[in-house]
Parts: C-alpha cells; structure tokens; sequence
C-alpha cells in the first residue's frame, strides 16, 4: 500500500518535473528580451531540479544514491541563481538595457 | 517514467540550443549555454537510474559544480573587458 | 532506444559544428564549444563509458571554455575577414567525407557479440580483472595496469604541453610592468558570487579528491581529478583575483606538481624493475600480488592526477596573469 502511495507520488513529482522544464524551454523561445528569458530559464530550472530529484529520492528508498541526489539538488539549488546574477550583471555591466528593443552581436555594449 | 522525462529534458535541450543559435545579443546565447548545462545535469541523473545504475551520478555532481565556474568566468570576462575600455576612454 | 537518443544527440553535434563553424564572433563560438562537449559528453554516457563522460565534461565544459575565455580577453573578439575562397577546403573536407562514411560500411554493429574487437583481448581483461587486480572497474584496470606505458606516455604528453605553454607565453610577466592591481580584480564586489564561491570551493576540492581514490569502485581516476582540483581553484583565482590565487598555490608549486607527477609515475616503473620485476609491473611492489597491483594504481593515479592539475593551473596563470598587463 505505501510502496503503491510512493510510486504515484514519485510519478507525479517527476511529471510535474518534466512539465517545468518543458514551459522553461518553451518561454526561452517565446518571451522578448534578454532579462525576461533569465526569468524563464532560472525560476524553471529550480523548481524542476526540486521536483524532479524528489521524485527520484522517493524511488531511491534510503540510501546512498539518495545522498548523492540530495548533494547534486543542494548544488543545483545553489549555483543555479549565482549563475543567473553573474549572467545578469554581465549584461548590465555591458550596456544592454532592460528596455531594448532588437539588439545584436555587434551592440556598443560589446564592440570587441 | 524516467523515458517521458527524458524526452522532455531533451526537447529542451533542443529549444535551448534554438536560443543558442538564434539568439540575437551575447547574453541570449549564453543564456542557453547555462540552461543546456543543467539540463545535461538532470539528464544524467535521470538516465544513471532509468539505466539501474546509481554509480554514475557522480558525473552529475562533477558537472553541477563545474557549470558554475564557467558562467562566472564569463562574468569576469565581461567585468575586465568594461574595465580596460573604461581605462581607455578616460586616458 | 539508446540508438534513438544517440542519434538524436548526433544531430544536434552536427548541427553546433556547423554553426561553430559560420559563426564570426569568436566568443559565440567559445560558447558553442562548450554546448559540444556537453553534448560529447552526455553521448559517452549512453554508450556508457562514464570514465570518458566525466573527464570530456570536465575538462571540455570546464576548464578549456575558462581558457578559452582568458586566451579572447587578450585578443580580438572578431575573426579577421577572409583572404581566399572557401571552395578548395569544401572540397576536400566533402571528399574525405565521403570516403570516410564508404569505409564505415564494413563496421560491425553497435553492441554485436561477434565483432573482433570483443572476441580476442577484451573477455580476457574482463575475466582476469577480479582475479589479478581485486576491484570491479575494468577501465581503470586497463588503464593503469594492463596498458600502463600508454598512460605513461599521456603523462608525458601533458607535461610536454604545459612546457610548451610555458615557453611560448612566459613562465612569468615582465617585471618593470607590472602595475599595482586595482581593486576591481576578479569578483571582489560581487557578494552573491562571494559566497557561494567560497561555500563550494573545498567542497570542490574534496570532490575532486574523492574522485580521485575513488577511481577504482566507480567512475573516475586521475585524469579527471586532476581536472576537478584545477576548477576548485580557478574558481578561487575568478573570485579573489588571479593575483590571491598565486599566492595560496604559488607558481613554484605548481611547475613541483607537473614535474613530481611525472617522475612519481616514472620512478613506480624503476622501482617495479629494482625490486625484480618488469618495467611498470606492479605485482613486485608488495608481497601480496594484488595487494601489490592495488598500491601501484594508487601511486600512479596520485601521480597523473598532480600533473594533470599543476599542468592546468599552470597554462590558466600563464593566460590570466597576461591579462593584467594589458
């Protein structure tokens, strides 16, 4: 009976998982500027790296695999904003503006 | 289970490699180049137990902290760029 | 299955390449590298040789896009227009090409029992590896034992190019320009990346140590260690300043490291012959022959990974420390 609870519950995490990351990619294609798509990739990532290593711990029962995806999930939920702030202040740093329009390769911000 | 995510992980594997190529400005592409390093993370993982093979996570632990290093290398790539143009302009 | 994602990976490779390719921004193209390797990588892990996997991420999408960067921020970000015509390097990739897919017919299939490649050595290394060597990972075993001069000969190679390196851009800068380091060195007013940095750079380190002794129950070894170390620390040089990074792992210890790796490796083999054995047999070392192969791995694996990692750290320093004069 638990062992039945679990296994849905672990569907359910790592579908919910997967429906994240989908909407992630998709909003990296779809919204307009550079600092709107950070929103989409970075909130997404999270929040799928939560559900997903859930659902595979609940599989996993206790053991050391469990450490180990309880050590990636800490890591990922870590670095994943750190890395979002460092490409964001990049950008600002460079000159891209959160209003822009179309921007290119060859912006002033970045003449090379 | 682990064969539905995975095909999820990789359809965006591929919009992020659409971003990485199309993407207009410099910071869309490498936008995509951190959103395709954890995606790989978590495609590692799901597919070292879809494959019964709980060892190889340590190559999803490996890549989760060195992803990180590298976007910061680009942070600081752009931080000395601006520098020594801001050192150019004021000489 | 496997053959449906691999296939797929493959197209998105050929894909990248072609953009790597047309692309004139060079850092675009840094980045596109680094989706490359990612996509190596995780190819290698559905063939599933993870040993391959973790060094071709590590080194690939780690260290060498850091390298890579340093190498841009001393150059131009454009590539210079062209001079000739493409047509006669279109041709003569095309033909190769070609001639190149004809020969692949005669392959055997992915996985079939009856190819060569698995019928004569390989069940052989497969059998003897619990009995002579004592623990499960085949490919260490190869590596380090079976086929020991070939890793010999790795470490030397690396050694090599780190000296190359080294002659080319300079053990140290010019001395009379050197100017004082302003205070915008490295991420020093960033305090997000400030803490996460300093929070995972020994956990970095231990990983990597891990890794390293690891090498023989699970995927790993001393290449890949060797790597992992060299991102703990570059990450510690990207936070606090090249300058600071010298200063925890100077450059004496560092060139100490490349040099002591190779002669440790080396002198296993030396020492393998005193005590009456052949060159870089380890079975000698010790009374138990197991036991003696174990602790010859053991030394080996310490003396790849400290060359590996002194070699890197070297050329990152040799780049990054460049930078700062200009």
């Amino acid at each position: 009976m638990i062992d039945i609870g679990l296994d849905i519950l672990s569907w359910i995490l790592l579908t919910l998982g997967g429906a994240c990351v989908l909407i992630g990619g998709i909003g990296g294609l779809r919204l307009p500027n550079f600092y709107t798509r950070i929103h989409a990739a970075s909130l997404t990532d999270t929040m799928a790296t939560l559900l997903i290593f859930a659902g595979m711990m609940l599989q996993a029962g206790l053991s050391l695999p469990t450490l180990k995806l309880l050590a990636i999930m800490l890591f990922l939920l870590l670095t994943g904003p750190t890395a979002t702030y460092a490409l964001a202040n990049a950008a600002l740093l460079s000159g891209l503006k959160p209003d822009a329009e179309t921007v290119t390769d060859n912006d002033k911000g970045h003449a090379g | 289970m682990y064969i539905l995510v995975s095909i999820a992980i990789l359809v965006t594997m591929v919009l992020a490699l659409v971003r990485a190529l199309l993407g207009p400005s410099v910071y869309d592409r490498v936008l995509a180049v951190n959103v395709f390093g954890t995606k790989t993370v978590l495609l590692l993982s799901v597919m070292a137990f879809l494959n019964g093979r709980p060892d190889f996570l340590d190559l999803a632990l490996a890549y989760a902290l060195i992803n990180m290093v590298g976007i910061l290398a680009v942070l600081v790539f752009f931080q000395s760029r601006s520098s020594i143009k801001e050192r150019a302009e004021s000489d | 299955m496997i053959f449906v994602f691999a296939l797929f990976l493959l197209t998105l490779l050929v894909i990248t390449a072609l953009a790597i390719v047309h692309t004139e921004n060079l850092f675009v193209a840094v980045m596109l590298t680094s989706i490359f390797s990612l996509l190596m990588a995780a190819n290698f892990f559905i063939l599933d040789a993870a040993d391959v996997a973790l060094t071709e991420a590590a080194v690939g999408a780690g260290v060498t896009t850091v390298i890579f960067l340093s190498a841009l921020a001393l150059t131009g970000e454009r590539e210079k227009p062209r001079v000739g015509g493409r047509n006669i390097a279109l041709v003569t990739v095309g033909v190769l090409a070609l001639l190149i897919i004809y020969a692949t017919f005669d392959k055997p299939r992915l996985g079939d029992p009856n190819a060569p490649v698995h019928q004569h050595v390989a069940p052989w290394y497969l059998e003897k590896t619990p009995e002579y060597m004592g623990f499960p990972n085949v490919v260490t075993a190869v590596l380090s034992s079976f086929r020991g001069y070939d890793t010999l000969g790795e470490v030397f190679v690396v050694f090599a190019a780190c000296i190359g390196v080294l002659f080319i851009l300079g053990v140290r800068p010019p001395r009379e320009s050197l100017e004082p380091r302003d205070e915008s060195s490295g991420l020093r007013h960033h305090l997000i990346p400030q803490v996460v940095g300093r929070l995972l750079v020994p956990f970095i380190v231990l990983f990597g140590l891990y890794v390293q002794f690891h090498g023989e129950y699970g995927p790993g070894g001393g290449f890949q260690a060797g790597a992992i170390i060299a991102t703990g620390v570059i990450l510690y040089a990207l936070l606090e300043g090249e300058a600071e990074a010298l200063r925890a792992v100077p450059r004496s210890v560092l060139l100490g490291m490349v040099i002591g790796g190779a002669m440790l490796f080396g002198s296993v083999g030396v020492v393998c012959m005193l005590m009456g054995g052949a060159f870089l047999d380890y079975s000698v070392l010790a009374a138990d022959p197991v036991w003696g192969q174990q602790l010859g791995i053991l030394i080996i694996e310490a003396g790849v990974g400290m060359a590996v990692c002194g070699a890197l750290l070297s050329i990152f320093h040799a780049f990054a420390a460049r930078e700062s004069l200009s």
